[in-house]
C-alpha cells in the first residue's frame, strides 16, 4: 500500500446493502413522499409572483407631492453602463433649483443593474418591484417622467430596505 | 363469420391500446410532476387531461424534416418497426377471463398462440431493429451511438430475460399464456393466491428489472440518454415519425406491464371473486378491470422507479446483465426444478 492509498471506505457493506434491492425500496419510498407536500409552482396568468423589497425590477423616480426628487446631476445617466437614460437639466424657483425638464430611460436598453440607484445622491432613482415589461414598438419602451414617476409612499418598502442594507 | 370476431377484437384492442397509451404519456407525466413537487400539465382540458391530444395534434400538424445525408428508405422505416413491434405485441396477452355476450362465451385474446411466450419473445427482440435502424439511418453519430447502445443493452439483456420466465414456464408446463394465467388462479391452504410472483420472486424482479432495459426507461434509457446523447437513436426525428417513436415507448411499457400482470401477477385472475356469487358478465368485466389495475400498478412502478435511480453507465448495464442477472436467473431456473422435483417426490 503506497503512500497514496487513502482509505475511503470505513466498512464493507452488508450483504442487504450489497443487492441494492432494500435501499432502493427506501429510496421509492423517499419518492412516493414527496409527491404529497405541497407545490411550489406559481400559476402564472392567475397568480403572480409579488416580488420583496430586495427585487431589482425596473427604474423608477421617487416623487414626494409631485415634485420629484431628481435635482438632474446626470450621475446615473453618467453610469449607466448600457446608455439606457437620458437627463435633461433645467432650473426651478424651490429649493433644490435644478430639476430634469426630461428624464427618459429607455427600457430596451436597460439592464437592471441598479447602477443609478447606487449611485444616486437624492435616492431618487430606485429600482421597483415591477418586472412585467411589455412594448409593441421601439418608442413606446422609452419611458418618459409619466411613466417613471412614482410617489415615496408607494416605493416605501424599496427605500426602507435602502437604508438598511445600503 | 370466423374472421368477424378476430377483427373486432383487433380493432378494439388496438384503439384501447393507442387510447391507453396517450393516457400514460399524460399519466407519467402528471405522475413526474407530481414526484417534483410541481403540477404538470394542467392547461388543455379538465385538469390538463386533453394535453395528450393537443400534442398528437400538434405532432400530425409538424413539418417532417430527413437530414440530407440520411438513408431515406430505412429512416422511414425504423418508426414503423418499432410501432408495428410494440402494437402486435399485445395480440397474445390474454387481458381477461371468458366473457359471456349475445349467448357465446368469448375468449378475450387476440390469438391463442400455443407459443405465446416465444412470440413476445421473438417480437420484443425485433423491437430493436427500430431503434438501431434509425440510429444508422439518420446518419448522425450521436444517433449511431444511440443504436448501438440499444442493441448491446438488448444482448445483455435478452438472455436473462428469458430465462427468468423458465421458472414460470416449468411451473405451468406450458408457453400458452393464456394457460399460464389459468395455472395462476388456484390457492395454497386456501388463501393465498397461487400467483408466480409469489412462487417465482427471483424470476419476478430479474423479469421486471429486463423489462426496464426493454422498454428503454431509466435506469436503463441508455439508447435515448438526453443529457449525453441529445436525444439518441431519435435525434434527427421529428413529426409524427418521432411521434411513432414516442408512442411506441410508451406502448412498450403497457404491453410489459401486461406480459408481468399475466406472468406474475396472476393476469385477469381477482382473488376469491368467484365465491362472491356474480353474474358472469359483471365477474369477467371485473375481471378485465383487475387485469388493468394491476397494469396501473406497474405502470406507477414505472415511473417511481424513474425518478428514484440514476441512469446506468454503460459499463454498469453490461455488469449487471451478465454478471449478475444472468447467473441469478440460471440458478433461479436450477432451483426450480430442484424444488419441483422434490415436491413430486
Amino acid at each position: 500500500m503506497s503512500s497514496n492509498d487513502k482509505m475511503i471506505r470505513t466498512k464493507d457493506l452488508t450483504f442487504l446493502e450489497k443487492i441494492y434491492l432494500p435501499e432502493i425500496v427506501k429510496g421509492l419510498f423517499l419518492t412516493v413522499r414527496q409527491m404529497f407536500k405541497p407545490k411550489v409552482t406559481v400559476q402564472y396568468p392567475e397568480e403572480r409572483f409579488e416580488p420583496p423589497a430586495q427585487f431589482r425590477g425596473r427604474p423608477v423616480l421617487v416623487h414626494e407631492n409631485g415634485v420629484e426628487r431628481c435635482v438632474a446631476c446626470g450621475l446615473c445617466s453618467r453610469v449607466c453602463p448600457a446608455l439606457a437614460i437620458e437627463v435633461q437639466a433645467a432650473e426651478t424657483p424651490l429649493d433644490k433649483e435644478r430639476y430634469p425638464e426630461k428624464f427618459e430611460i429607455n427600457m430596451i436598453r436597460c439592464i437592471f443593474c441598479g447602477f443609478c440607484e447606487e449611485v444616486c445622491p437624492e435616492e431618487a432613482i430606485i429600482m421597483s418591484n415591477e418586472y412585467l415589461l411589455v412594448f409593441q414598438s421601439q418608442e413606446e419602451a422609452v419611458f418618459g417622467k409619466d411613466k417613471l414617476l412614482k410617489s415615496a409612499e408607494e416605493m416605501r418598502p424599496r427605500l426602507e430596505f435602502l437604508r438598511d442594507h445600503r | 363469420m370466423d374472421l368477424l370476431e378476430p377483427i373486432i377484437k383487433i380493432a378494439v384492442v388496438l384503439g384501447a391500446l393507442l387510447t391507453a397509451s396517450a393516457i400514460v404519456v399524460l399519466f407519467d407525466r402528471k405522475f413526474s410532476a407530481y414526484i417534483q413537487n410541481r403540477y404538470g400539465p394542467n392547461r388543455v382540458g379538465p385538469g390538463g387531461w386533453m394535453q395528450s391530444i393537443a400534442d398528437v395534434v400538434k405532432l400530425v400538424m409538424k413539418e417532417d424534416i430527413v437530414p440530407k445525408a440520411a438513408n431515406r428508405f430505412v429512416h422511414d422505416l425504423a418508426p414503423m418497426i418499432s410501432i408495428t413491434v410494440a402494437l402486435t405485441t399485445f395480440a397474445v396477452i390474454p387481458f381477461g377471463d371468458t366473457i359471456p355476450l349475445f349467448g357465446k362465451e368469448y375468449n378475450l385474446i387476440i390469438a391463442d398462440v400455443n407459443v405465446g411466450i416465444l412470440y413476445i419473445l421473438a417480437m420484443t427482440g425485433m423491437g430493436v431493429y427500430g431503434l438501431t435502424l434509425a440510429g444508422w439511418s439518420s446518419n448522425n453519430k450521436y444517433s449511431l451511438f444511440g443504436g448501438l447502445r440499444s442493441s448491446a443493452q438488448l444482448i445483455s439483456y435478452e438472455l436473462s430475460m428469458g430465462l427468468s420466465l423458465i421458472g414460470v414456464i416449468m411451473i405451468a408446463g406450458t408457453l400458452q399464456i393464456d394457460d399460464i394465467v389459468r395455472s395462476q388462479t388456484g390457492y395454497w391452504f386456501g388463501w393465498i393466491p397461487q400467483w408466480n410472483v409469489i412462487s417465482q420472486p427471483i424470476g419476478f424482479i430479474t423479469f421486471f428489472v429486463a423489462s426496464f432495459a426493454e422498454t428503454n426507461r431509466l435506469p436503463f434509457d441508455l439508447p435515448e440518454a438526453e443529457p449525453e446523447l441529445v436525444g439518441g437513436y431519435h435525434t434527427e426525428y421529428s413529426g409524427m415519425k418521432f411521434g411513432l417513436f414516442f408512442l411506441s415507448e410508451y406502448a412498450n411499457m403497457i404491453v410489459s406491464s401486461a406480459l408481468i400482470t399475466a406472468l406474475f401477477l396472476g393476469g385477469w385472475h381477482l382473488p376469491f371473486a368467484e365465491t362472491w356469487g356474480l353474474d358472469p358478465l359483471v365477474l369477467a368485466l371485473l375481471k378485465i378491470g383487475a387485469f388493468m389495475f394491476k397494469m396501473f400498478i406497474i405502470i406507477s412502478f414505472y415511473v417511481v422507479i424513474r425518478w428514484t435511480l440514476p441512469r446506468f453507465r454503460y459499463d454498469q448495464l453490461m455488469n449487471l446483465g451478465w454478471k449478475v442477472m444472468l447467473p441469478v436467473s440460471i440458478a433461479n431456473v436450477l432451483a426450480t426444478g430442484v424444488v419441483m422435483l422434490w415436491l413430486t417426490r
